[in-house]
């Protein structure tokens, strides 16, 4: 479970989220959508503590990551994070950017974590890429790669960075697919992203930031179809 | 011009010597000097300006003053202060570490902040601690950008280990020195010299480029 509680944070002057409150439960799907510099990105990065929070609290299975005494190595390893840009390790092999950080991390032995890094890229398609070096793959590949990886650490709760943003439009649909599946599978899920698509059918409940507030939240079906605000109305007139 | 092939051979045993000693000197500095640049260069990028300020005045020191400067201070007033007798070997491994030290740790600065910010929140996302995210992803592929200026470097570094003739470190330049001494000729052992230290600093970038290719990601 997250727990988002008076989230601020500024970039200097600049005030960038103002009072974030979210609770995500456990097997749900979040998605967020809002225009860009709403701020949804920093949100989402402020999860896992890859910005430090200005303001507020960030609890996970109840843990306050704003607490000095909270290990945050530990409580990244139960939070998978996938990037806009894929942020592969270019210097190692797929199967090794896999087993890296739960060898490294969580002390699992090679042949352990080889074998559950070669299953992890069966369930995204990509088994016979496993000793391909990431520039070797398509945009779509490495985002599935990437999503492996994250896996490879059994998160119990995963968030994605528009993921699917600098992909190449034929190679959205694979990536989503897998992202799917995830959901069906009961993987709880923060999702910035700009598929309306994905968010109407895979996500429990949808958030519409913008300038660094949630204007709305609600069901998919109510806020794409019925939405209440203005501001929601009219990025919505836009975007669909 | 006639030139005097047959002192060449006479020196020919001490040329070796003197080679020996200039090759012992640079692997010595370059090990030495890389791993203090390295400690240099993280010290530089830390994020508390207090911590990194002293990093920064080293570098400022050893980059903005001559290295015939340095290695005469090391050499008579340095050494001497922990040892009874000044070392010329001593001194110019010291020098030529500490000054090469300077260079490579903006080598290794500007190599380390060229790799992608999201390397870095990539695998600390993965649960890696900051140590292991340099050690693992950062600093290897930081390695890789740094190979060819830490190639000139070494090569510099070779080049100017011919100032510890000036301190009488029997290495290459200081048999040059003492056979124009012997024969008043000039062609012959500076030439000699020349093509020693070419021969060096080619055989250096060789083994560099066959480095660059075998890390080669493609």
């Amino acid at each position: 479970m997250i727990q988002v509680k008076n989230l601020k944070k500024s970039f200097g002057k600049n005030e960038v989220l103002k009072d974030i409150n979210v609770t995500v439960k456990n097997q749900e799907v979040v998605v967020v959508i809002g225009p860009s510099g709403s701020g949804k990105s920093t949100f989402l990065r402020c999860i896992n503590m890859l910005e430090t929070i200005t303001g507020g609290h960030v609890l996970i299975e109840g843990i306050d990551l704003t607490d000095k005494n909270t290990d945050i190595n530990k409580v990244r390893t139960e939070v998978g994070m996938v990037f806009q840009q894929f942020n592969l390790f270019p210097h190692k092999k797929v199967i090794d950017n896999i087993m890296l950080a739960p060898m490294k991390v969580r002390n699992i032995p090679k042949e352990k974590a080889r074998a559950k890094g070669l299953e992890l890229l069966r369930k995204v398609g990509l088994e016979e890429k496993a000793d391909a070096f990431p520039d070797s793959l398509s945009g779509g590949q490495k985002q599935r790669v990437a999503i492996a990886r994250a896996l490879a650490m059994e998160p119990k709760i995963m968030l994605f960075d528009e993921p699917t943003s600098a992909l190449d439009p034929e190679m959205v649909g694979e990536v989503l697919e897998v992202m799917k599946d995830l959901a069906k599978e009961g993987m709880t899920m923060v999702v910035v992203t700009h598929e309306m698509g994905f968010a109407k059918e895979v996500g429990d409940r949808v958030i519409f930031m913008d300038g660094g507030l949630i204007v709305e939240e609600n069901v998919p079906v109510e806020l794409f179809d019925h939405p209440k605000e203005e501001r929601t109305k009219a990025f919505l007139s836009k975007v669909l | 011009m006639d030139f005097r092939w047959d002192i060449l051979v006479e020196y020919a045993p001490f040329f070796l010597k003197g080679t020996i000693l200039t090759i012992g000197l640079s692997i010595a500095s370059i090990l030495i000097g890389t791993i203090l640049g390295l400690l240099v260069g993280l010290g530089k990028i830390m994020k508390n300006k207090l911590l990194a300020w002293p990093f920064t005045i080293y570098i400022t020191f050893f980059r903005g003053t001559p290295l015939l400067v340095q290695i005469l201070l090391i050499h008579f007033a340095v050494v001497p202060l922990f040892l009874d007798k000044t070392n010329p070997i001593l001194a110019a491994i010291l020098t030529l570490s500490l000054n090469a030290a300077a260079y490579i740790a903006e080598i290794f600065r500007a190599g380390i902040q060229s790799i992608d910010r999201g390397q870095m929140e990539a695998a600390r996302s993965l649960g890696l601690n900051h140590v292991q995210a340099m050690r693992f992803i950062i600093l290897p592929q930081a390695f890789k950008r740094m190979i060819p200026p830490l190639g000139n470097e070494f090569i510099v570094l070779i080049k100017e280990s011919s100032l510890a003739a000036l301190i009488a470190a029997p290495e290459l330049m200081y048999w040059g020195r003492a056979m124009q001494g012997q024969y008043f000729r000039v062609w012959e052992p500076y030439i000699a010299a020349a093509v020693i230290y070419l021969v060096l600093t080619l055989s250096l970038s060789f083994l560099l480029n066959l480095l660059e290719r075998r890390l080669a990601t493609e």
